[in-house]
């Protein structure tokens, strides 16, 4: 009894290192390379990069006083608002259907699933130029099949929907694994019972289906509305430095890029992202709020 | 009730058929253009969708100016780099937090889960100046440097620790292993599965990381793939048939990886996106 009591407190004993020996490489990157940037980059949101990138001058809060008042600032958050508005529920409903139509025995089903992931393990910029191409509005595919010459990338007031048509594309065959993954889940008796009642394809897909994955949707959704805030690939590349669409479509990131690496003003840059992070957790508690009201839970 | 049947199925495979066209026109385009001279590429009348001849001109010239089997290997290395140090901080410390009990445990993890929360552009700054405080920009060590360690990796490793039976544990226990030897021999080896997922899905991020790359990399000796490409756009303006093949060359390593390993990845994509 006494051995084994002994036996007990040097096993609790040994846990305590072992634990601390296995976790320390994590802890101690995730510190330094995460959380003491946190604090950094808020920090250097009160300073003003001095000329020739030398030297560090307080300036309060004058880098978020001049953000509130910059309205490209504004147009940046409002043009990441429309991308995400269109990006994140297209991307999502689309890979859905796709994934309900893939969820059962059927010939060519593997080779479905290998194309519309095929995106996925593209290099962005690839992307990016391909989609400039098809969107060229003198030889590009798109206008030469629909016979018409729209400016997709150079008008103003598409150009933003014309790259989240891009960012849709590009993740949909990630979103539809996700959820492929969420409807193995789903017991089969479910939809045998629908059936036997008569119940539509329609009715199936709103009634059974998507209350039964949506703790996947939610999941999803909270993570596309992340991504899509954090655009920047997509823009970079589409949009040269003298498009004229360009202040219309450039979204937070975009000008964080700008700020702290083209123009060295690493304290503007530096707001701005802060502004990203608040926008980005007040959406993500938002969600979590309303996750109560549709997501069901087993 | 059998007609109904069929009639569905094949409304079902038009609309994946049509969608799937959709989503290879891109590459195919890509293909195609990468073959083609400026002069097709670029004629309206008529319109040529197949090169008369398949030239090699465009590959020719951007292989010239651009030196791809550099470019492979720095993104080779950089992927390398991310995904063993991944697997290896991720596996050792997704075990204690998903097997042992002890002291400090829970904030440490809260740590974990704090990081996954934080928008990752948030960082960029101070590891840029980190990185260049040492003089290691233009360095492999730089494109690694964000990926040495991975809250996500943890979390996902945890999940599958805590998929594990107990009493393996406890025998290797009677049998007098220590909890690295039980966790070395035994507990390890039995979440391949996941570490697999958790590479795959390091490598893919890599190779499409492109913000990093580009900005710890000012003199381009250590550029790669994806940060090359976006530099070269630049340069080509509208050389279609250049930027296609370029971005061609940039794509098939990866894509004719991804077709032999499909189901891996595809699983791995799966259970690391969903395990969350």
């Amino acid at each position: 009894m006494r051995k084994d009591y002994g036996k007990k407190t040097s096993w609790e004993k040994n846990q305590f290192i072992w634990g601390w020996f296995f976790i320390l490489p994590t802890l101690l990157g995730l510190i330094i390379l995460n959380i003491i940037p946190i604090f950094q980059t808020i920090y250097q949101s009160f300073f003003k990069t001095g000329d020739f990138g030398k030297g560090n001058i307080f300036v309060g809060f004058s880098n978020y006083t001049r953000m509130f008042q910059d309205k490209a600032i504004w147009q940046a958050l409002w043009n990441t608002v429309k991308y995400a508005i269109v990006e994140v529920p297209f991307s999502i409903v689309i890979a859905l259907i796709l994934a309900v139509f893939l969820n059962r025995k059927m010939a060519g089903r593997a080779i479905y699933r290998t194309i519309f992931f095929l995106p996925m393990v593209a290099a962005p910029a690839a992307i990016a130029m391909v989609w400039r191409w098809l969107y060229n509005s003198e030889f590009g595919l798109i206008n030469h099949l629909i016979g018409r010459k729209i400016n997709w990338i150079s008008n103003p007031d598409i150009a933003i929907f014309a790259i989240a048509v891009i960012g849709i594309w590009s993740i949909v065959g990630y979103n539809m694994v996700l959820f492929l993954a969420g409807l193995q889940e789903v017991p089969r008796d479910y939809y045998e019972a629908a059936s036997i009642d008569g119940a539509s394809g329609i009715f199936q897909l709103l009634k059974i289906t998507v209350p039964l994955i949506s703790p996947t949707i939610f999941f999803v959704a909270v993570t596309r509305v992340i991504g899509a805030f954090q655009v920047f690939d997509l823009i970079f590349m589409v949009m040269d430095k003298t498009n004229p669409a360009l202040i219309k479509t450039q979204s937070l990131v975009y000008l964080f890029y700008r700020y702290s690496f083209t123009e060295a003003n690493k304290g503007y840059g530096s707001a701005i992202i802060v502004l990203l992070l608040v926008v980005i957790l007040i959406l993500t508690g938002f969600q979590l709020f309303a996750q109560k009201k549709w997501v069901h839970y087993n | 009730m059998q007609i109904k049947r069929n009639v569905t199925t094949l409304l079902i495979h038009l609309v994946l058929i049509v969608f799937s066209i959709t989503m290879l026109i891109p590459f195919v385009w890509m293909f195609l253009t990468s073959f083609k001279s400026v002069t097709e590429a670029t004629s309206i009348n008529p319109f040529i969708i197949l090169p008369k001849i398949w030239r090699k001109d465009s590959f020719i010239n951007v292989s010239n100016n651009m030196n791809f089997i550099l470019l492979y290997k720095n993104t080779l290395l950089m992927i390398a780099g991310r995904v063993i140090a991944a697997v290896l901080t991720a596996t050792m410390a997704g075990y204690a937090f998903g097997r042992l009990n002890f002291k400090g445990k829970n904030l440490a993890f809260s740590v974990v889960l704090f990081q996954m929360m934080i928008p990752g552009q948030i960082f960029i700054i101070p590891q840029y100046l980190m990185v260049s405080k040492i003089g290691m920009l233009n360095t492999t060590f730089a494109l690694v440097f964000p990926g040495f360690v991975t809250a996500f990796g943890t979390f996902l490793l945890r999940q599958f620790y805590m998929g594990l039976p107990k009493d393996l544990e406890e025998a290797a226990r009677l049998d007098g292993c220590n909890i690295g030897q039980t966790f070395l021999f035994v507990m390890a080896p039995l979440t391949k599965s996941g570490m697999v997922a958790l590479g795959i899905f390091t490598t893919v991020f890599a190779y499409k990381d492109l913000m990093w790359p580009m900005i710890v990399n000012p003199n381009n000796d250590k550029a790669t793939l994806a940060s090359a490409l976006a530099k070269m756009q630049g340069q080509y303006a509208s050389k279609f048939p250049e930027l296609m093949a370029a971005s061609l060359i940039a794509c098939i390593p990866m894509i004719l990886i991804y077709l032999l390993f499909q189901k891996q990845f595809i699983e791995g994509i799966a259970t690391s996106g969903g395990k969350l």
